[in-house]
């Protein structure tokens, strides 16, 4: 995970102070015929902080930021803009900028000019709006691009001119719809520090679309995790890593064992043979419960008696993905520093610890929170984390 | 010795090669030299006959009488208006519907391509027959209304205006093939989005973003629909008005070379002018690349 230069942080709270506006989502429904998109969404975002919203695809984040820039209109609920509701103001007037997936910069035009179209809309003299276009593009690093077209430019490049259009009105929220999710690796790593880095340095309101995890939790001051039309949890991205709420987001963000768990009292869990203190809010309606633990904090030896087996092991470099079939509980997925996992190949018999340190439960989903089932939603969470990290 | 014994091998393959290389363009020439024919040979000959008189020798004065003949040039000139208000109207109607449909309606593209192919199934001579009949019918039925002189308004000899409505019907199935397959190049939702949140209103979205974006498929409807008018016939014809096509079919049977000289000359102007759009929509495509182009992903510097 990459943070955001430190010059850029301390600038801040100044900036922000300057010209976030604070972002509010009141009980957002937005339906597609028979698809809800959106379904009651209750949302803020404070002046000056970068909101990611992440979330599976049809798990209504785009429409949500759609409609807070005006493109679409929601059935029920509102949106407010420093208070003000803003639902019913045009697209046009709502203070918005945004940078599309498809960089969108208009083809007819130069970078310059797409940078200062939209002081053009607004009647800025020619020299003043020139000047300005000119310190955008300097801004996003490209000085030497603004006679160039869309088509002469790379999509990095398309895109910083398309950030720079964005925010060449200064506007009160600034908004990311997958900005990066075209471009190679490489490129939307350096453009998502710069996206952070310009955020920071500008204090403005940040709402940012993302269905990369990795993207979001890098580069978010909050994460508000969406499924199915609602809020699943928004937290910073510590936070949802390490104390997700609910199933879904322990499922969705990184790797999760979802262990089969019986609560035994005095806030304690019995968990693959051991006894975890449990973390944060113990259910009393129930017993049976899926104990939630990141597979880092699972450790593996090879043992000759271990009475676990070796599924499978995938090395990732500084690390070693095992998982391994342990009787009763099913598939535990650990991940075991590379130079400690020479012996775990598969078909080799280990003994599983899990680290002594609070755990997160929820109720078991039904009866059916099988060890197969947990180990599939292992596996999901495992596929999600490799495609985010692609 | 290997590298001529590989040499010794390789030049026989080398020799099938080239020759192979060489048969499609001996077809290329030839289907092109064929096709040339085809169209120079007709054009050479007319225009031999305008300017060679078996035993006189060879003389301009088809051409050069052009300018004083009669009618030439109001009848030119009556066409080129009529091309214009087609071109006009048939784009006024053609683009801001296609581009509603396209961000509003996506569901209605089909009909609306049905209906605007439709005249390609109806013949000219089915249309002016239609027209005809209602030209004569409305002024005996609306002679007590403010119709009546809308009748006679649309008749006028100076600018028939019924005759730019006929040519706009016909002229609709290549203008939204053009239009459609350029609005097909441009991202148009995303487009509207971008320059809507950069704060322009609806008509600024449509002059400033989309019809510059359009200005080869506009060069493509205005350049079909210019030819379409300065060659119709049966319409203008029928309904008794006299442009250009009228005109030349009218002189030939009292000035045959003249009105050869006129047929060429037309084909000239009509290339000319095709010449000039085809240029500014050339010209409009380097400046705005289609969509796919556009998102060409060139190395990061």
């Amino acid at each position: 995970m990459s943070t955001p230069t430190a010059e850029a942080e301390r600038a801040r709270p100044a900036a922000a102070a300057a010209s976030g506006a604070r972002v509010e989502f009141r009980g957002l429904r937005r339906a597609f015929g028979a698809t809800v998109a959106l379904d009651g969404l209750d949302l803020s975002v404070e002046p000056g902080e970068l909101m990611a919203l992440l979330g599976p695809s049809g798990c209504g984040k785009t429409t949500a930021l759609r409609v807070l820039a005006g493109f679409e209109h929601p059935d029920a609920g509102e949106v407010l803009l420093d208070g003000e509701d803003i639902t019913g103001v045009p697209a046009n007037r709502r203070d918005a900028g945004m940078v599309f997936q498809s960089y969108s910069l208009f083809p007819n035009l130069s970078a310059r000019d797409n940078v200062a179209f939209g002081m053009r809309v607004r009647r800025v003299p020619a020299a003043r709006r020139n000047a300005r276009a000119a310190e955008l593009l300097d801004l996003v690093g490209l000085p030497d691009h603004g006679d160039r077209f869309p088509h002469q430019m790379s999509g990095g490049q398309q895109q910083r001119v398309a950030l720079a259009r964005a925010l060449a009105l200064e506007p009160r929220v600034l908004l990311l719809d997958e900005p990066l999710s075209a471009l190679d690796a490489k490129v939307r790593l350096s453009l998502r520090e710069e996206i952070r880095r310009l955020q920071l340095s500008l204090g403005v309101t940040a709402v940012f679309v993302t269905h990369d995890q990795e993207e979001a939790l890098s580069m978010a001051d909050r994460v508000a995790v969406l499924n199915a039309g609602r809020l699943e949890q928004c937290a910073a991205p510590a936070e949802l890593y390490e104390r997700p709420a609910t199933a879904f987001t322990a499922s969705f963000i990184g790797t999760m064992n979802r262990l089969p768990g019986l609560l035994t009292g005095g806030g304690t869990v019995a968990v693959a043979g051991q006894k975890l203190p449990v973390d944060g809010d113990v259910p009393t309606a129930v017993r049976d419960v899926e104990v939630l633990i990141r597979p880092e904090n699972v450790a593996v030896a090879a043992e000759p008696d271990g009475e676990a087996v070796v599924a499978s092991a995938s090395f990732l470099g500084a690390v070693t993905r095992v998982h391994a079939e342990l009787a009763g509980v099913g598939t535990i997925t650990a991940d075991v520093p590379s130079r400690d996992a020479v012996d775990l190949a598969p078909g080799a018999r280990v003994r599983i610890g899990l680290a002594e340190r609070p755990v997160r439960v929820v109720p078991s989903a039904s009866p059916a929170a099988t060890p197969t089932e947990a180990a599939a939603a292992t596996a999901t969470a495992g596929a999600a984390a490799a495609g985010a990290a692609e | 010795m290997a590298a001529m014994t590989t040499s010794t091998i390789d030049r026989p393959a080398r020799a099938a090669a080239t020759r192979r290389r060489g048969r499609p363009r001996i077809w290329r020439g030839a289907v092109l030299a064929l096709a040339a024919c085809y169209f120079l040979i007709p054009l050479a000959a007319s225009f031999v006959f305008t300017v060679h008189t078996p035993g006189q020798g060879v003389s301009f004065e088809a051409y050069t009488a052009l300018l004083a003949a009669d009618g030439f040039t109001d009848s030119l000139l009556l066409s080129l208006s009529l091309a214009a208000a087609t071109i006009a109207l048939a784009l006024l109607l053609a683009v801001p519907a296609l581009v509603a449909v396209r961000l509003g309606a996506p569901r209605l593209r089909p009909v609306v391509e049905v209906m605007c192919m439709l005249p390609l199934v109806v013949p000219p001579i089915a249309l002016v027959t239609g027209v005809s009949t209602v030209l004569r019918w409305g002024p005996d039925q609306l002679s007590r209304t403010p119709l009546y002189q809308t009748f006679l308004a649309v008749q006028n000899e100076e600018f028939p205006l019924v005759l730019v409505l006929a040519y706009t019907v016909l002229a609709l199935p290549f203008v939204y093939r053009s239009l459609d397959t350029g609005l097909r190049a441009v991202d148009v939702p995303t487009l509207v989005e971008a320059a809507r949140n950069c704060g322009a209103s609806w008509p600024y979205v449509v002059v400033r973003v989309l019809l510059p974006n359009l200005r080869a498929a506009l060069a493509g409807a205005a350049f079909l629909t210019l030819a379409l008018v300065l060659g119709e016939f049966t319409i203008a014809s029928l309904l008794g008005f006299e442009p250009f096509a009228v005109w030349i079919v009218t002189i030939s049977g009292s000035q045959a070379r003249m009105s050869v000289a006129v047929s060429v000359l037309s084909l000239l102007i009509t290339w000319a002018l095709l010449l000039l759009l085809s240029r500014a929509g050339t010209a409009a495509a380097t400046a705005a690349p289609s969509r796919d182009s556009s998102r060409t992903s060139r190395k990061e510097p």
